[in-house]
């Protein structure tokens, strides 16, 4: 071989161009035989087989079923509403439990301590009736569902459901344009819309990454299931006798979660056809063998990582909103509180869509964490139908843990069925939180897409729920 | 950090390293400086962050689903008075490809020259999780494979001989079954003795190119090696300029292949997307 005295690195691509030529345009394969055989014969010499290996049958027979054309998709909504109706069933007993604690036990001694020391009435009423209190409400009305729901939707994830669930959708979203892996960042969106966005690295095309981050926010998040679960029980579960109750409220929120994706997939495929056009990638998704969950450890796994943090940042987000709420709601203009002067003028925008001028604020407020929705909607409720005996002031968030005096409180306050089933759609179809468009924008790296994924789903959300009041309207008056 | 709380009495097993396995210390990413930088790789759910948790004593998030690791997690632990930092990174089924996850996998075995990459294979998978272990073998030489899952190739009743495959990869080779702590002892002597070089490395080389790609192989390592002599993965670079790897062309243009020889350690990749919107 005989080198030039001064090789240069333009001297090596011109070889590496040259011998390329020679070498013809299948290299790559070659390479890639080379290693598949080498890995091959290794392998064979390593590994042997002793007898029978029924786990292997065992595995292939639970994918056959879980992964069929035909059951594939009734298997998923029957596993899914089995783990909402053990939550919404398992969750009310805890519920009330802390509610009692916290509202009726350490919110009137925390009352009497701020009256002990003399603490004037306006700091005593920002601190404990707007900031403990909102976050007192937040925990007791989240922590127990999510106690209950995330580790079982952990086992599934560690049982290996979650990837043939992403199997059976794969095909749907080629069809949408889109890529298979998609199902798999909507699947990390179902606990976390933020983790779903970074979730989207592992699609390789900029477009049908971008296709994923836009569509994320319908996949139900956890700030949202308990809004979805609440209203559901309340609403929706209330039409049918108590001893079917729980079931229609898990199967309305499974519907809901199930139109969330019905969305992606409709968005998807009318993003994939508008601005974002362009080659469906191919990829093999490789389904990982069922593994036996280890069941403490997920549930710890499964408190820290998801529960804990989760209500973490409800509560983060909980505490400022209350005190916000408590500021507004005591802050006066001739005669109206400024939340009264919002609420009506948000109110006829609110009606048109079957909404009210509450919602709309409770999900202004609600912008940093969907957690906080439902909260802010009963304490607003309660400031402008000026209910007494429920509340203990204005802007105060209190307990009502029974669901018959909450659903009287917001009838009071001018809500129907539509009402709450707008609000589960809305809850569904409306801009992420900030978070989320924050990761969006440090993900694209750009202001623009940020915003059309806040304002797309909202613009959605406003035609959405718009459409489904007419009509809901139309039908009452026949 | 480096005290030991209490010295046990000189006994046989004190001499075997693996005895020291009871010092390890777990220190999560409150690290300053190390001795030893270690990679761990290895395909999409074979146990890497399991494996990573294991080690660091850190509890990032591990699942049953391919893909569950982006962008690269890190950690560090203490093993025989030795700092080790540990760098989680994304699972891949191979390196020749460039998307984004086997980039920054590629990137970082490649520029960061971790002192040890452990490539965690899936036992119940061998054939599938070699591929990517020979690719890494075909970057760097020092690599330690952990044998994970062992427990389910029992489960499935599969025989894995670890110690021929030691052999036919001319790489240590540590069988474990990381979710249950089972043979982590024996990985951290491997990693500690491929990191201080005591063990001697003869790793696999590719035996069945064909003979034309052989020579023309041969002849651009030979260029590249002339270009940068202290490289010590020129035959790969040789490989990916073969395959008409732009990423790795455009990294000898700016001689940022050459600042390898003095080990620069090179930021992983910006997950920014560059989209023109119609």
């Amino acid at each position: 071989m005989n080198i030039p005295k001064k090789i240069t690195p333009q001297d090596v691509l011109s070889t590496a161009q040259t011998l390329r030529w020679e070498i013809g345009s299948d290299f790559h394969e070659h390479l890639m035989e080379a290693i598949y055989t080498d890995a091959a014969r290794i392998a064979d010499r390593t590994v042997t087989r002793a007898g029978e290996k029924p786990r292997f049958d065992l595995d292939r027979i639970i994918d056959r079923i879980v992964t069929s054309r035909i059951w594939g998709f009734p298997l998923m909504v029957l596993l899914f509403t089995l783990v909402f109706w053990i939550t919404i069933s398992g969750a009310n007993i805890p519920s009330s439990w802390i509610a009692t604690l916290l509202l009726d036990k350490v919110h009137p001694i925390l009352k009497g301590a701020a009256a002990a020391i003399g603490m004037p009435w306006w700091l005593d009423g920002l601190l404990i009736d707007g900031m403990y209190l909102a976050t007192a409400w937040v925990v007791s009305v989240m922590l127990p569902p999510m106690a209950i729901f995330f580790p079982l939707f952990t086992l599934l994830e560690d049982f290996g459901y979650l990837p043939r669930l992403a199997f059976n959708l794969d095909n749907v979203f080629k069809k949408a344009g889109a890529h298979g892996k998609q199902a798999l960042s909507m699947m990390m969106g179902f606990g976390c819309n933020a983790a779903g966005v970074v979730s989207t690295r592992i699609i390789d095309s900029p477009r049908e990454r971008l296709i994923a981050i836009l569509t994320n926010n319908f996949a139900l998040c956890n700030g949202r299931w308990p809004t979805q679960i609440l209203i559901a029980t309340l609403f929706l579960g209330a039409l049918v006798p108590a001893t079917l109750a729980g079931l229609i409220s898990a199967l309305s929120v499974v519907g809901i979660a199930l139109l969330g994706v019905l969305l992606t997939f409709v968005t998807s495929w009318a993003l994939s056809r508008t601005i974002l056009k362009g080659q469906v990638s191919t990829f093999s998704l490789e389904l990982p063998p069922y593994r036996p969950p280890r069941i403490l450890r997920t549930i710890y796994t499964s408190m820290i990582d998801r529960t804990i943090y989760v209500l973490w940042r409800a509560v983060v987000f909980a505490m400022p909103a209350g005190a916000v709420i408590w500021l507004i709601a005591n802050i006066h203009f001739g005669g109206a509180s400024l939340a009264e002067l919002v609420i009506n003028f948000l109110n006829p925008a609110g009606i048109l869509i079957g909404l009210n001028g509450v919602v709309l604020v409770a999900y202004i407020v609600a912008i940093p964490a969907n957690e906080i929705v439902i909260p802010t909607v009963l304490m607003l409720t309660v400031l402008v139908t000026h209910t007494t005996g429920l509340g203990q002031g204005a802007g105060v968030l209190f307990n009502i843990d029974q669901g018959s005096t909450m659903i009287s409180l917001l009838t009071a306050g001018g809500w129907t069925l539509l009402t709450a089933v707008n609000l589960m759609l809305f809850s569904l179809i409306h801009n992420p939180c900030s978070t989320t468009i924050y990761t969006i924008y440090k993900e694209t790296g750009s202001v623009k897409w940020a915003a059309i994924s806040a304002l797309l789903p909202l613009g959605m959300g406003f035609t959405i729920t718009f459409f489904v009041a007419q009509i809901w309207r139309l039908v009452a008056t026949l | 950090m480096t005290e030991r709380p209490f010295k046990p009495a000189p006994a046989a097993c004190e001499t075997c390293a693996i005895h020291h396995a009871a010092n390890l210390k777990k220190l999560g990413v409150d690290m300053e400086d190390w001795d030893y930088v270690v990679a761990l790789a290895g395909n999409p759910n074979t146990g890497k962050s399991t494996v990573f948790n294991a080690l660091t004593g850190l509890r990032q998030h591990t699942g049953n689903w391919p893909g569950k690791t982006v962008g690269r997690a890190e950690g560090g632990f203490d093993y025989h008075d030795k700092r080790f930092k540990l760098v989680d990174l994304p699972g891949t089924y191979s390196l020749l490809s460039t998307s984004y996850d086997e980039e920054i996998a590629r990137d970082f075995i490649l520029f960061a020259q971790p002192d040890v990459t452990v490539v965690v294979v899936d036992a119940t998978r061998l054939e599938r999780n070699l591929n990517l272990a020979l690719q890494v073998m075909e970057i760097t030489d020092r690599v330690v494979i952990c044998l994970n899952l062992m427990d389910e190739a029992r489960r499935h009743k599969l025989e894995v001989d670890h110690r021929r495959l030691a052999r036919d990869l001319g790489v240590p080779v540590a069988p474990t079954a990381a979710r249950y702590g089972d043979g982590l002892a024996e990985l951290l002597q491997a990693i500690s003795e491929v990191a201080s070089g005591k063990t001697v490395l003869r790793p696999h080389r590719l035996q069945n190119e064909p003979p034309v790609l052989k020579s023309a192989i041969d002849q651009l390592t030979a260029q590249v090696q002339a270009l940068y002599p202290n490289l010590p993965n020129a035959r790969w670079v040789a490989l990916r300029l073969l395959d008409g790897d732009d990423h790795i062309a455009e990294a000898l243009r700016k001689g940022e292949l050459g600042d390898l020889s003095h080990s620069l350690p090179l930021e992983s990749p910006t997950g920014t997307l560059e989209l023109a919107a119609g």
